[in-house]
């Protein structure tokens, strides 16, 4: 029930002084009122949760989110006992 | 699904792990207070790729299975009544009352519906116009903007039978109280995202200084969920208790100001009572002097109800975290989400029926995905 996801808005129209988006969640596209985040737009991302967009996602803070966990351990390949990795390997880790 | 298929990559979760493996020197125990981020736990066995000093507690963070029992046998009465059509979200359903659940109503008669938004039981209000439409208004910070404004928005349009039963709650409280409690080995705290999404951080550094406790705002996905560990760990280990944000791009420092003020608005604070645990202070919204005409409990005069809790349920330590599900007698025999003697067997968020879900009989048993792969 608290489940909110991310989707991407496809069309947005003016509904009784609301605005309504249409916006797809990977193939199934659903009804959403942007009452909480007027200024949203065609294209961009945000999360649903029960039929109301609560935030605009941020994308270029996911994508910083995903590079800094690629750089997780770069430091210890570089840097740590190859032994000790080439035994942790071993071990299927 | 873009954003979400991301943040499953086994490789970057590898390394997340490795780093915690890394950095853990002695045992932590870690409270998670969402039931998304406990089924997503369970499901992707997050916690068993984790080193065997890190412990994750699951607290109560399922809206469902906190919801009172009283407040559930009300909304049994009101959806029996022969002038109501009763919505709520499919989960609670099954949640059992005293002596029976929303299922059982409908199968004897009562107009009950599921809708996936707030705003649908508005639009059955206004397509039945000699009804009386009631919606279930349960939920963390994260569904009461929705239902808030669905309030506002029938008292903007003079739809007059339409009400809210309404039982939300309210995170920090909740970590208060779990804090304070005798009982207490919470070191840590990942915080709900979605929560912070709508709420920001601002009430979170008072109680991480006050109690010396770091909180960590965290997603829902594997990588999220291990960022959230990562971080929590990391200042365990370094003797640091600050409030950082480990879900970005969802969460704002200030969360989303228009939402919290429709909140400030619609609700006003209140005592509320969590199943299983008891009444938390300031815990809960109900709805304020404006909108009071809208509450179903006061429309329906719902008064003298006697509630029973099966005695064999221990959901309430199950909630707290002294208690892990297989630890239960009546778990997977006498109680089974077909026939759940609590709550926490029902919703797909509570941890007895994420436990069952994923075969988690006992403390040993092989979860059927133990890669951090959806």
């Amino acid at each position: 029930m608290c489940l909110a996801v991310p989707g991407r808005v496809l069309e947005i129209e003016e509904r009784d002084g609301t605005r309504v988006a249409s916006v797809d969640f990977g193939g199934v596209v659903k009804e959403v009122c942007l009452e909480y985040l007027p200024d949203l737009q065609v294209g961009e991302y945000a999360i649903v949760h029960v039929g109301f967009a609560l935030q605009r996602l941020d994308e270029e803070s996911a994508r910083q989110t995903l590079e800094l966990f690629s750089e997780l351990g770069m430091l210890q390949e570089e840097f740590g006992d190859p032994w000790e990795a080439a035994a942790g390997q071993e071990v299927g880790k | 699904m873009k954003y979400i298929d991301e943040f499953q990559d086994p490789e970057l979760a590898r390394r997340l792990l490795d780093d915690i493996h890394a950095t853990v020197t002695r045992p932590w125990a870690l409270m998670e207070v969402c039931g998304g981020q406990t089924h997503s736990i369970i499901r992707h066995g997050i916690d068993q790729l984790l080193p065997d000093e890190v412990e994750l507690i699951h607290g109560p963070g399922c809206p469902v299975c906190v919801t009172p029992l009283e407040v559930i046998d009300k909304a049994l009465e009101i959806a029996s009544r022969p002038d109501v059509i009763f919505c709520s979200f499919g989960d609670m359903l099954r949640v059992p009352g005293t002596g029976r659940d929303l299922f059982q109503v409908r199968g004897e008669g009562g107009d009950v519906r599921v809708v996936y938004s707030p705003l649908d039981a508005l639009r059955i209000a206004q397509q039945n116009p000699d009804r009386q439409v009631v919606f279930f208004g349960i939920g963390f910070e994260t569904t009461a903007p929705p239902n808030a404004m669905t309030v506002h928005q029938a008292r903007k349009l003079g739809i007059r039978n339409f009400s809210l039963l309404v039982s939300h709650v309210r995170v920090p409280p909740a970590i208060e109280a779990i804090m304070r409690s005798p009982n207490c080995r919470v070191q840590g705290f990942l915080a709900a995202g979605h929560v912070c999404t709508v709420m920001g951080v601002d009430e979170y550094p008072a109680l991480a200084d006050r109690h010396r406790v770091p909180i960590v705002v965290t997603g829902f996905e594997p990588l999220d969920i291990l960022e959230g560990v990562r971080r929590t760990v990391a200042q365990l280990e370094h003797g640091e208790h600050t409030v950082e944000n480990a879900y970005p791009r969802a969460v704002r420092a200030e969360g989303n100001p228009a939402a919290r003020a429709m909140l400030e608005d619609v609700f006003e604070v209140t005592d509320r009572a969590w199943r299983g645990i008891g009444v938390i202070p300031d815990s809960g919204w109900r709805l304020s002097a404006k909108y009071r005409e809208y509450d179903a409990e006061s429309r329906f005069s719902v008064e003298g109800i006697r509630t029973r809790e099966p005695a064999e349920c221990r959901s309430g330590e199950v909630l707290q975290g002294l208690l892990k599900p297989y630890e239960c007698e009546a778990f997977g025999t006498r109680c089974t989400p077909r026939t759940p003697l609590g709550a926490t067997m029902v919703s797909s968020e509570g941890a007895c029926a994420a436990y069952y879900l994923y075969r988690r009989l006992t403390a040993t048993s092989t979860p059927r995905e133990a890669s951090p792969v959806a």
